[in-house]
């Protein structure tokens, strides 16, 4: 492989990886949270992206005067309060009441609220099963560097991935909600022994993974223009994958998981697009039976 | 009369599933049943082999797997694949069809027993939300490779596929397995599996072989599941990769879990009223209510949320008497 060609396609991978690394982040926080897999999370991404195609939609049928920077930022701010609301619904309304049950209820309740959101959007008349162009909300200008090809997208998608994940750093390491939060996922009875309120700290958390997740169906929408209902699905499994590879419920191993699987899976595609398409769970296989704990994951040992 | 009735578990499930048969036989032939009811029975009972071999697996077992359409997407293809290939050959009538199928199913059942045996092998390893994940990732390799393989269809899937799967034909496959699982879960071998649900460690340390049984949960699980995919493709005549994706795991984990995880009784009672419900009533019931049936999920999926959420053990707790023998 060339060196130009081997740039071109880290540029491409991390573009990807930032994406996943977004969505990624979600499911890790909730797990630590709550120890749930939760399978809805990728189609918080699809509720964000539809939220925004309808916002702009609109806004352009008001005006076409409207600055390209200023209709992105407004639909960003769309994506993260509908990708948060929509995370906070069907935590409050399917995974609070199942919060002391067995959890394999409120695994299978994830998928029946994943099937739930895919099905209803796809039923609604005015959304519908079927593609949808989403609309330019920034000009592609492309440019090049050293022979490598770069464009505003994909600056922006690995730009945009790294502020959200200095800002959810910092939310964690650095704010009285973020000790809350490192607090509940090491011992729920124990936080809340000490004053913390548990239910309201598992909010907070189901809000951010949910913004996290709109924030990646933007950025998705916008890098790949076509949405659909099931648009999630594909890209939620591969950032679950990410997860797993960086060590459920680690927050930094969310991050180089994601960018870790987006390299892997444009190298192998580059190569062979069947590798491609199944590096993912090869690389999930192999993680589990090498480091179920993932990369940075902490080894736990069994009690009897 | 009444004691020996009770020691006979066996005869008394076969009298029931004769009576079952004369039943929907009397009920189809009198025209009560169309065609479309009969091919909705049909997908019940292919449902009743699927989920009864998950719940070997989820909840007699413990071994929490969600891939459970890869093993059926194996049988598929390749009883499949057996048979499209078989019925080009020339055959003046001397070998019987329905021998040929059940070779082919059982051909299938052996593939996807195989599968079953190497997904088994991490399952030594991992428990709990790990080995969902290791399952899951298993059943998308399955279906990812056989999008890929052009030999049987690739994307297009598999097509021509005879039309053998006779409603005769699936009713005895589905007893036979129910029969099967249920002597499986009453042997020692059961008690066995049984136990490393309630506790791997302390059923290790009386002696059980932990390893030998997960493996064979598996590899048993997929089997059955194997003969319900063979089952499934010989009756839409068609097999195709979309079919056999994580939803499609996921609509045989419901079945297993709505029922109540480790009650057979209950995943045979849900495969058939969620069958029903999901083909027959909610199409029904839109159509009156003037919505589309594009709402069909949208309602199901909000069933299964509300039944979760108000009975997390499903309809049939664990230990449902009906399986259980009274007197031991």
């Amino acid at each position: 492989m060339e060196l130009t060609t081997f740039f071109q396609q880290l540029i491409n991978g991390l573009q990807l990886g930032a994406i996943y690394a977004l969505i990624a982040l979600g499911y890790t926080m909730v797990y630590g949270i709550i120890r749930l897999i939760n399978f809805a999370h990728a189609d918080f991404l699809m509720v964000g992206a539809f939220a925004v195609y309808f916002f702009a939609s609109f806004i352009l049928t008001l005006t076409n005067a409207i600055p390209p920077i200023i209709l992105f930022i407004l639909g960003l701010i769309v994506a993260l309060v509908a990708g948060a609301l929509i995370a906070e619904l069907s935590n409050r309304l399917a995974y609070k009441p199942l919060r002391y049950k067995p959890r394999l209820s409120a695994l299978i309740t994830a998928v029946g609220v994943s099937m739930f959101l895919e099905y209803f959007f796809a039923s609604l008349p005015f959304i519908g099963p079927s593609f949808r162009a989403f609309p330019d909300l920034l000009k592609p200008v492309s440019f090049v560097v050293g022979g490598v090809y770069l464009n505003n997208i994909q600056l922006l998608d690995i730009g945009l991935a790294i502020v959200l994940m200095i800002l959810l750093t910092f939310i964690v390491n650095r704010t009285m909600m973020g000790k809350a939060m490192r607090a509940v996922s090491q011992d729920k009875d124990a936080a809340k022994l000490m004053g913390i309120n548990v239910e309201r700290t598992i909010t907070f958390v189901f809000l951010i993974g949910g913004a996290l997740a709109g924030a990646a169906g933007i950025l998705m929408a916008m890098t790949y223009p076509r949405i659909y209902p099931n648009m999630g699905i594909l890209p939620g499994l591969k950032a679950f994958v990410a997860a797993v590879l960086g060590g459920i419920g680690n927050i930094p191993g969310a991050m180089l998981g994601g960018f870790l699987l987006g390299i892997a899976e444009i190298y192998a595609t580059s190569y062979n697009s069947l590798l491609g398409e199944g590096i993912a769970f090869a690389i999930l296989i192999i993680v589990l039976l090498v480091r179920p704990q993932g990369l940075l994951g902490e080894k736990q040992s069994e009690k009897v | 009369m009444k004691k020996v009735w009770r020691n006979l578990p066996t005869l008394r499930l076969l009298i029931y599933a004769v009576a079952l048969y004369i039943l929907l036989m009397l009920l189809s032939s009198g025209g009560i049943l169309n065609d479309y009811l009969m091919i909705i029975i049909n997908i019940c009972l292919i449902y009743v082999i699927l989920a009864t071999s998950l719940n070997l697996i989820n909840g007699i077992t413990g071994l929490f797997s969600v891939g459970h359409m890869g093993f059926a997407a194996v049988g598929a293809y390749v009883a499949g694949t057996f048979t499209t290939l078989v019925w080009k050959l020339p055959n003046d009538g001397s070998v019987s069809t329905t021998l040929l199928f059940i070779v082919a199913l059982v051909l299938g059942g052996i593939g996807a027993a195989i599968v079953g045996a190497l997904i088994g092998m991490p399952a030594l390893r991992l428990k709990g939300d790990y080995l969902a994940i290791v399952t899951l990732g298993f059943g998308e390799i399955i279906r990812t490779i056989i999008n890929n393989i052009d030999a049987v269809g690739g994307p297009r899937g598999l097509l021509g596929i005879p039309a053998l799967s006779s409603f005769t034909i699936i009713f005895v496959a589905t007893v036979v397995t129910v029969l099967i699982l249920r002597y499986l879960v009453y042997s020692s071998h059961g008690r066995a599996m049984i136990s490393v649900r309630e506790d791997a460690t302390a059923a290790d340390l009386v002696g059980i072989n932990t390893t030998k049984y997960k493996v064979w949960a598996f590899v048993i699980g997929a089997f059955f599941a194997g003969i319900g995919g063979g089952l499934l493709a010989h009756l839409i005549q068609l097999a195709h990769p979309t079919q056999y994706g994580f939803y499609a795991s996921f609509l045989v984990l419901i079945v297993v879990y709505i029922g109540g995880v480790g009650s057979m009784t209950g995943s045979i009672l849900a495969a058939f009223v969620l069958t029903i419900l999901e083909k027959y009533l909610l199409p029904m019931l839109l159509q009156w209510a003037g919505l589309g049936v594009e709402w069909r999920m949208v309602i199901y999926s909000l069933l299964l949320i509300i039944v979760m959420i108000y009975r997390p053990e499903g309809l049939m707790p664990r230990e449902a008497k009906f399986m259980i023998p009274e007197d031991h």
